[in-house]
């Protein structure tokens, strides 16, 4: 059994109320929707979500998204990751035509949120899909658009379907941003459970014509090909790029080689799987004395080059959800107390490699003892540091080649972000 | 200004000021009318009684105002379908317009009205626009094929569309081949035998241009479809997952999965030996991997594809243990997934880890994790034999926390424990004795009194706490109650002189006071057993059991390879065949894998060519492949009547089945028996079950081509079961395989309820119905019936029908009756 993907699409409110919807094959009544928010309801209450969950023989494939869920309905075995993903992209689609996607902006916008769904999917098969392009010919101020003016942008249909013709730019340049974010999980004795990186270049393109464009990296296979090896090179797992990029010619000679998006743009993404410390490296004491206080020491030191430093460091301490009467110490920056979330944050403006800084706080417990099950979430850091990435990965070149010939200039900047997790004792 | 505005009306007569408005003059006006109206049709008012003067405003040159009233056509049209008629001709003319858009939108919205009268008026703009000059257009018009066929096959048949559609494969512009390619799939699909995407060399070959250079959604249409093609051979095989392998790296992670069902499915085809299968293997594990950094509905359906690739090449992610290592802010279906993807890859090497993470995994507070991590550890220590005594003492220190539910799972999992190491780690179980007054738990309590049961022999005071749970007997579970009757027999038999009292009153309750027949019968059956012969009892209620093995949670491998052809679909997300939750699917040709490399036989012949038993599958229990699901529990689960969907629907493979594999079958012990007996026993269908395990057959019957059907040899002597003689063959008729039996009575009373139950067997070969035998078998009488059978086993309800739990009650007591017919 064959099929693509969604019989219709929804959106919902949080109560369930459908707002929008549009049905794309007939073949699963619209009311079948009915059952979807008394489902979740229960799931919830069970402490079971699903994203999948199905009533009789129809299924519903959903996500959330701020105060509205997007639902699918099918009543075949549907591709569910394309469901998903294209579920996923009606968000992005909706996010850039409205800036927020949530039941005011579509109310507000019902007209164009039709046209979109008539546009990004046809009988449960997704069409174009990227909202530079469909906002070429699907506008937001639509009445004052009379037909004859508005025409399909042969883009849609062509080979190249993320970029326009006759793009012009008095000045021709591109910026390119790497950034890397590194997920270090440490047990509670300090020992690391499992590291990675997780890189991404971004682009933002403000090139005239169609211009190709060719990136170097330090890429340790790419070096291996080629025979050449200059200095340090950094493997990379795995890499994932934008629909852009030729995958045929990347698998078999390792260039990236591309017509890219008009602005902004992520070209690519990539894992590697070298073994990291962490960046900041935490210590913490809690103290627990039931029913009158919990005493707290953190310690974080900045384990990476002297030179370097890491700005808007913040450092988030859980705390039990009945603590009251914060008292705080530090050795640098500030700390904050966040009852709803039950968090300490530590922020400090700029931490510079190899130091260490040091973080008391005292919360008074009530003497009535809280006998909920707490979870014991983890203490987070999260850091910025510019002009460095973990993996040593550098640009070498972008070269760009416009049939006009024209002089282009490529910015590259480094920058280094946290996602570290680290466990109690 | 924003569109809110549309939604305050709510007036009386609302409807005919709308109706006044729409008829307006004035451009403006009508325009937002028609708004107005969509914004009540979107809050669910019903304004089809404005239809006609909607459809009046279609004639416009305002694309938005076109696209307002197409919108409402498209809801409408049904409920109205003699004055959509109307529309018919502004659709015509509008596939004539000079703009490309409204071509294309004429089109679209066309095939979107579900009218059939109107559809054959539509044939003429379609044929039109499948050869319209701009690709816009034409890929419309492709889909709007399927869209016709949907609600008439015949007239788009007729008309030649689907030729016209074929040839849209071999258009210039990727966008048109990706949606005829969707098209003709989704058409194929309601017509599961035509030939209609004919694939072939030169077809693929352009489906695989066309991959280049279509959109993310375009490459997924044209990957799904490529996983139907069987090729040729082996290097054709290989040159496709040569050009697949770049779409691994594409970010959408949908056109990930699609990319790896290809190669799951082809690298079937390569020669192990071969160099590039190693670096097929490898490439495969870092996307793999990626996927767990999508969205968490991204994740969870890649999750559950990664458990079915780990089952079916385990070794592409052996070393990749860690990453399934659980993040505090995982959802919850995230957690659960990784965590049954944890233990599947638990080895020797990496089981001093894995066992660390779950030990932190239990101190969380989502109790339905932390209740699988307890699992998990009891899994461990059957699957890593190694690890067992570190397991036994993590979950000696997680019943020392107290935690209610802690204690209670890991008391369940060491009774697993027990199975799989008899008199290894019985020290323990004072340890377990200790909690019992906290297990409230009806799974826990039934684990803990099979526990004092089994080893009562060694627990001084066994009487005082089995007594202890008989004062409340009526207020326990089947489960608990079923668990108690057992363990007190046990008892009774290791401890005969002190327990007397004991074990007549628990049988006096079963017998007497209970108005469950599952625990009646048992309670009978004991109650004779020990009172006829007690020696028998003795081996038959402390029987070694077979050990467990972690096997029981694998999926069966026929399913396994069907769901693999899946990937990425809900099949994968519900590890089930498209046959059990899609309508109309039934009879639809069930997805194989290519025949593997190396077996030998011929791929010259795609339709037959199936692989053949060329690996002896090993002994599994097809249970719903929930890896933390309860084990394999002889003496007390609650049956899972939840056999991985009842198909009665027959697999292409069959013939190959029959043809190569029923010797093998045969000798493994099909033990297909059909029996019956007298209801002389207080409880006839009962015993019927209890004999389909007794008469393990051992006559093979060997079977070379479809078409030959055997002579029938005798199955069953008559000596054997009180009168009874079956003999029987197997039969292929119109792809059925059927199992002919002749039935004769050679007693001297009246048969009657028979039925017929099939032990399971490695090819899930089960009765696709019930054994019809109408009319009460005289004394040297002979009846001959067919059964059908289907692959979908490998247990199936029986005929009386009574209820399946009470046949698998008895079969699981099968020896019980064995002995019995011994004596």
């Amino acid at each position: 059994a064959w099929s693509m993907s969604a019989s219709a699409v929804f959106v919902l409110d949080l109560k369930g109320k459908v707002l929008i919807c549009r049905n794309y094959k007939g073949d699963v009544d619209m009311s079948e929707i009915d059952h979807f928010f008394t489902l979740l309801v229960q799931q919830e209450e069970e402490g079971l979500l699903c994203p999948v969950m199905s009533h009789g023989n129809v299924h519903f494939l959903w996500i959330k998204h701020s105060n509205l869920y997007l639902v699918a309905t099918t009543n075949k075995n549907s591709n569910a990751s394309l469901v998903y993903a294209f579920l996923y992209k009606l968000v992005e689609v909706f996010t850039e035509y409205f800036k927020e996607l949530e039941e005011e902006s579509i109310q507000d916008n019902f007209v164009v949120v039709y046209e979109l769904l008539d546009e990004l999917m046809d009988f449960g098969f997704p069409q174009t899909t990227d909202s530079k392009i469909l906002q070429e010919y699907i506008t937001q101020q639509g009445n004052k658009l009379e037909v004859a003016k508005t025409k399909v942008p042969t883009t849609v249909t062509n080979a190249v379907s993320w970029r326009s013709e006759g793009i012009r730019y008095k000045k021709n340049e591109v910026f390119i941003d790497v950034i890397e974010s590194i997920n270090v999980l440490v047990n509670a004795n300090g020992s690391v459970m499992s590291s990675d990186i997780v890189g991404s270049i971004k682009l933002k393109t403000m090139l005239s014509g169609m211009p190709e464009l060719r990136l170097g990296l330090n890429d340790r296979m790419l070096f291996a090909l080629t025979g050449r090896d200059k200095g340090k090179a950094v493997t990379m797992e795995d890499v994932k790029f934008h629909q852009c990029v030729r995958l045929s010619r990347f698998e078999s000679d390792r260039t990236i080689s591309f017509i890219p998006p008009d602005g902004e743009s992520e070209l690519m993404s990539y894992r590697i799987n070298t073994h990291v410390k962490p960046l900041i490296w935490i210590e913490s004491v809690i103290e627990k004395f039931s029913h009158s206080r919990v005493e707290i020491m953190v310690k974080a030191k900045g384990q990476f080059k002297k030179q370097s430093v890491a700005n808007n460091v913040e450092i988030r301490v859980p705390v039990p959800s009945d603590a009251d009467s914060p008292k705080f110490k530090t050795s640098t920056g500030h700390a904050k107390y966040v009852p709803e979330k039950n968090l300490v944050v530590w922020s400090i403006k700029s931490f510079p490699g190899g130091k260490e800084f040091l973080m008391r706080a005292h919360f008074g417990l009530p003497s009535v003892e809280n006998h909920e099950m707490e979870g014991r979430p983890p203490i987070t850091v999260k850091f910025e540091i510019p002009y460095f990435t973990v993996s040593g990965i550098q640009v070498r070149y972008m070269k760009i080649i416009e049939k006009s010939g024209y002089q282009a200039l490529p910015w590259v900047r480094y920058i280094t972000q946290s996602g570290g997790e680290r466990r109690f004792a | 200004m924003t569109d809110s505005k549309y939604f305050t009306t709510t007036k009386k007569g609302e409807i005919f000021e709308l109706k006044a408005e729409l008829n307006s003059d004035k451009k403006e006006k009508k325009k937002e009318a028609v708004k107005k109206v969509i914004a009540s049709m979107t809050v669910g008012k019903d304004v089809s009684a404005l239809f006609p003067d909607v459809v009046n405003c279609m004639q416009t040159d305002n694309l938005e105002l076109k696209k307002l009233v197409y919108l409402y056509l498209m809801n409408y049209a049904k409920s109205q379908p003699d004055m959509a008629i109307m529309a018919v001709n502004t659709f015509v003319k509008d596939c004539e317009d000079l703009n490309p858009l409204i071509r294309a939108l004429a089109v679209r919205t066309m095939g979107c009205i579900r009218v059939d009268k109107i559809t054959e008026y539509l044939c003429e703009p379609l044929r039109k626009c499948l050869k319209d000059e701009d690709p816009y257009v034409r890929k419309t018009a492709a889909v709007c094929v399927a869209k016709l066929h949907d609600i008439n096959a015949q007239l788009v048949e007729d008309q030649g569309f689907l030729d016209t559609l074929k040839d849209l494969i071999s258009d210039s512009n990727p966008m048109v081949v990706a949606n005829a390619v969707a098209a003709l799939s989704e058409i194929a699909e309601s017509h599961p035998n035509s030939n209609l995407l004919d694939l072939n060399p030169q077809t693929i070959n352009k489906l695989l241009t066309a991959l280049n250079e279509c959109t993310e959604w375009g490459q997924i249409f044209i990957l799904d479809c490529l996983a139907s093609y069987l090729p040729r051979d082996d290097r054709e095989s290989q040159s496709i997952c040569e050009r697949v392998t770049p779409r691994l790296s594409h970010a959408n992670s949908a056109v990930v999965l699609s990319a790896v069902k290809v190669l799951m499915k082809f690298m079937e085809m390569l020669p192990k030996d071969l160099d590039y299968y190693g670096t097929l293997l490898k490439k495969l594990a870092p996307p793999l991997v990626t996927l767990l950094s999508a969205e968490p509905e991204l994740q969870y359906v890649a999750l559950r594809n990664i458990n079915l690739i780990v089952q079916k090449r385990p070794e592409i992610l052996k070393h990749e243990m860690k990453v399934f290592f659980v993040k505090y802010n995982d959802p919850i279906y995230v957690k659960l997934e990784k965590l049954d993807i944890m233990i599947r890859l638990a080895s020797q090497a990496n089981i001093a880890q894995v066992l660390a993470e779950l030990k932190e995994y239990a101190t969380e507070v989502d109790v339905d994790f932390v209740r699988k991590a307890v699992r998990a550890i009891g899994r461990c220590a059957i699957k890593v034999e190694q690890s067992a005594e570190r397991c036994v003492s993590t979950l000696l220190d997680l019943i020392q926390t107290k935690v209610n539910y802690v204690v209670q799972e890991a008391i369940v999992v060491i009774k697993d424990i027990f199975r799989k190491y008899p008199n290894k780690y019985e020290s323990v179980i004072a340890t377990l004795c200790e909690n019992l007054d906290s297990l409230d738990e009806p799974e826990a309590r039934a684990a803990m009194i099979w526990i004092v049961g089994e080893y009562a022999e060694r627990i001084d005071n066994a009487d005082e706490l089995l007594e202890s749970f008989l004062e409340g007997f009526h207020d326990e579970s089947t489960q608990v109650q079923l668990q108690l009757l057992t363990a007190i027999v046990k008892l009774f038999l290791k401890k005969p002189t002190e327990t007397q009292e004991l074990v007549q009153q628990v049988l006096s309750l079963a017998t007497q006071d209970s108005d469950n027949p599952d625990l009646r019968d048992r309670g009978y059956i004991y109650w004779r057993l020990l009172s006829t012969d007690p020696v028998a009892a003795k081996e038959v209620v402390l029987a070694e059991k077979p050990l467990i093995s972690e096997e029981t949670d694998l999926i069966e491998p026929t399913l396994l390879e069907e769901l693999i052809c899946h990937i990425g679909t809900l099949a994968s997300v519900y590890h089930k065949p498209p046959s059990a939750f899609v309508e109309g699917s039934r009879g639809v040709q069930h997805k194989r894998l290519p025949p593997r490399a190396g077996s030998g036989e011929s791929t010259e012949s795609p339709d037959v060519g199936q692989s053949g038993p060329s690996e002896a599958p090993p002994a599994v229990i097809p249970s719903q492949g929930d890896l933390l699901g309860d084990l394999l529990n002889l003496d007390l689960a609650p049956p899972t009547a939840t056999v991985p969907s009842v198909q009665p629907s027959m697999q292409m493979g069959a013939m190959d089945l029959l043809g190569g594999g029923l010797d093998s079958l045969m000798g493994a012990g099909l033990g297909a028996a059909p029996a019956a007996m007298p209801a002389s026993l207080g409880s006839a269908p009962a015993v019927g079950g209890g004999l389909g395990d007794l008469f393990d057959l051992g006559g093979g019957v060997g079977m070379p081509t479809g078409s030959y059907v055997a002579p029938k040899t005798v199955w069953l002597l008559a000596m054997k079961a009180k009168g009874l003689e079956i003999s029987g063959t197997f039969a292929r008729r119109g792809g059925i395989i059927q199992m002919d039996l002749s039935l004769t009575n050679k007693a001297m009373s009246v048969m009657t309820d028979f039925a017929i139950q099939f032990n399971r067997n490695s090819f899930g070969l089960a009765p696709a119905g019930p054994l019809q035998v109408l009319t009460p078998l005289s004394p040297n009488q002979t009846i001959d019936v067919s059964l059908p059978l289907s692959t979908s086993g490998p247990v199936m309800k029986m005929e009386p029908l009574n209820n399946l739990q009470q046949m698998q009650k008895y079969r699981k007591e099968g020896f019980l009756f064995s002995s019995l017919l011994e004596a």
